[in-house]
């Protein structure tokens, strides 16, 4: 859409930026104020210059917690994304099937994320959750609070159970806009199933995947709530991703000065990702209107 | 994988007399698909609900029945764990707080959305990709980097333990997503609507409030909806910025756990009654919500 060059836009769009300034930037620039602070208690405060960033980026716990939300984002994009399209594409497309399958697939995304949490803590459990005994009574050996590998296992498909319905329903309101005709002319050129995927349906899915990549990358690395109510960041620090561990720091441990140290450097990273995710989508986009 | 019924409608009789053979291939597939095309959602639902189903099968139990035995529904059937909690203030006065901030966050983002999202989608002005790219940041902001600088400022404003602090602090994410979907939406109404409007006279609060906000009345709820449920979902911050008076019910959950041993009943009756409001309102949205999460933009 053509649209005129406007500068008065800037008082509508006003009340948004007070709001916004004094929810977002504020707070930051009191990030940026402790992080480059040491403090003793009292209130009284030093300039410590950059030293908070140079510990940070020295240390291992820092690295850890960030490559551990690393492969726990690439798993849960590499379960989640192609799970949903193939979701999506056996969803009834007409009939009293969809608003059945939309509502009860909705369901887990409006679920407080400590209740999920708490949903599978007890789930899971050997004496009292039915996942847990009847893994149990397999014959399998599965403890979530003891074993890393089962606790990763319990919080990755907790994140399956708890966000593939966000690509289920992208990837259907994708396909739902693809008109019949398309659909005819592939079958007048004897397409197969897969060439109909392929040619047809995936470039059609292709802006709302970006979105549901996006959504999803960044929520997953931002999880907090989901797994400190199940496993509390353990066994050890095997489950410590980045929010749980900088929660730990700053109201823990009230070690304000690396904490916010951390925060900005954390903040960098999902900016860096999130502008190379914009620029891919408004990219895209245009080329798609032209 | 196409679609059955899709498969079925597109078989036109001048294909069916040049195409016999293959046609009663595609058929064949056809009613494979269509078993199998059942089966996956099918089975993707039972995966979703079972987690659920055990919650709220536990919320009909006594606490002897849920340690003691392990049953696949309530043998003991009960209603004591429901009654705690509409019985004792602390339980219930936590739904009354979750409510009145999620209620009060959503009306704030919308009202301050709208205008903003009307002049990204219909004017170009200085600064105006930043602007947007900015507000996007903040969606992306982990709540964990401003929960204690948020802690900070509400405290210095005296906003702390107050619904206002909790709804505010939500439009950090609310606000941008709620200008993202509206402004999809509102491109999908053509700017000739506008033009008309104006040459008939309409000042623009007129227009924007008479013709405008009738034709996004779809955008509107879906993103009412979805500030209602980012703000519902949230425990973090909700969590940091209120004490006793404002307390949403999530985190009277997680308080309510670790004191004086499990009430596994009372806990699992309050998790299953965090579900229903959300469970309703995606039934009246239901035909929009895949539009939505897809920020209008199909």
């Amino acid at each position: 859409m053509d649209k005129t060059w406007n500068n008065n836009a800037w008082f509508l769009v006003l009340p948004v930026l007070v709001l916004v300034a004094f929810s977002a930037i504020i707070p930051l620039m009191t990030v940026v104020n402790y992080s480059v602070q040491d403090t003793f208690g009292n209130n009284e405060f030093f300039w410590a210059g950059l030293d908070w960033f140079e510990d940070t980026l020295h240390s291992e716990r820092f690295w850890a917690a960030l490559w551990r939300n690393l492969l726990f984002s690439a798993i849960i994009l590499a379960i989640q994304i192609p799970l949903g399209i193939f979701i999506a594409l056996n969803m009834p497309k007409r009939g009293w099937g969809v608003p059945v399958c939309l509502v009860l697939m909705a369901l887990p995304l409006l679920i407080p994320w400590n209740v999920v949490g708490t949903i599978w803590q007890v789930f899971g459990r050997v004496d009292i959750g039915l996942l847990g005994r009847t893994l149990a009574a397999m014959g399998i050996d599965y403890n979530y609070v003891q074993d890393p590998l089962d606790a990763w296992i319990t919080v990755v498909v907790m994140d399956v159970w708890h966000w593939t319905s966000l690509v289920v329903l992208l990837c259907y309101a994708g396909l739902a806009s693809i008109p019949d005709a398309y659909y005819q002319a592939a079958r007048i050129d004897g397409a197969s199933r897969w060439s109909v995927f392929r040619f047809i349906q995936l470039p059609k899915m292709q802006r709302v995947l970006l979105i549901a990549v996006l959504l999803r990358f960044m929520d997953s690395f931002m999880i907090y709530t989901e797994p400190f109510v199940v496993t509390g960041g353990g066994p050890g620090n095997e489950t410590t991703f980045l929010s749980i561990d900088l929660v730990k720091m700053a109201i823990g441990q009230f070690d304000v000065g690396p904490a916010a140290a951390m925060s900005l450097i954390y903040f960098l990273i999902v900016l860096l990702l999130s502008w190379v995710f914009y620029t891919v989508m408004t990219n895209y986009g245009q080329g798609d209107e032209r | 994988m196409t679609d059955p019924d899709m498969t079925a409608g597109m078989v036109t009789p001048g294909a069916a007399t040049i195409a016999q053979p293959r046609q009663a291939a595609a058929l064949n597939r056809t009613r494979s698909s269509v078993r199998l095309g059942w089966l996956v959602p099918t089975l993707y639902i039972i995966f979703l609900l079972l987690p659920i189903y055990w919650l709220i099968n536990m919320s009909f139990k006594t606490n002897q029945e849920i340690t003691g035995a392990f049953t696949l529904w309530p043998r003991d059937f009960t209603l004591r764990n429901y009654t705690v909690i509409f019985t004792d203030p602390s339980w219930y006065s936590g739904y009354i707080n979750s409510i009145i901030y999620v209620v009060m966050n959503t009306v704030i983002s919308l009202l301050v959305a709208l205008p903003a999202a009307y002049a990204f989608s219909r004017y170009r002005f200085v600064g105006d990709k930043h602007l947007f790219f900015w507000l996007l940041t903040n969606r992306m902001a982990p709540p964990a980097v401003f929960a204690l600088p948020f802690f900070q400022l509400y405290s210095a404003f005296g906003l702390i333990d107050t619904h206002l602090a909790v709804a505010l602090a939500h439009c950090l994410f609310n606000v941008p997503l709620a200008v993202w979907i509206l402004e999809g939406f509102m491109s999908g109404v053509p700017k000739e609507v506008d033009e008309t409007a104006y040459i008939d006279g309409y000042s623009f609060p007129l227009f924007f409030v008479r013709i405008f906000m009738p034709l996004i009345a779809s955008g509107i709820g879906v993103a009412a909806f979805f500030c209602f449920m980012f703000s519902w979902v949230e425990l973090l911050l909700a969590r940091t910025l209120t004490t006793t008076d404002a307390k949403p019910i999530s985190a009277i959950m997680t308080r309510t756990v670790s004191a004086s041993g499990l009430d596994w009943g009372v806990l699992a009756a309050a998790g299953v009654l965090t579900i229903i409001p959300g469970a309703l309102v995606i039934y009246f949205v239901r035909n929009y919500i895949a539009k939505g999460f897809a920020l209008g933009r199909v």
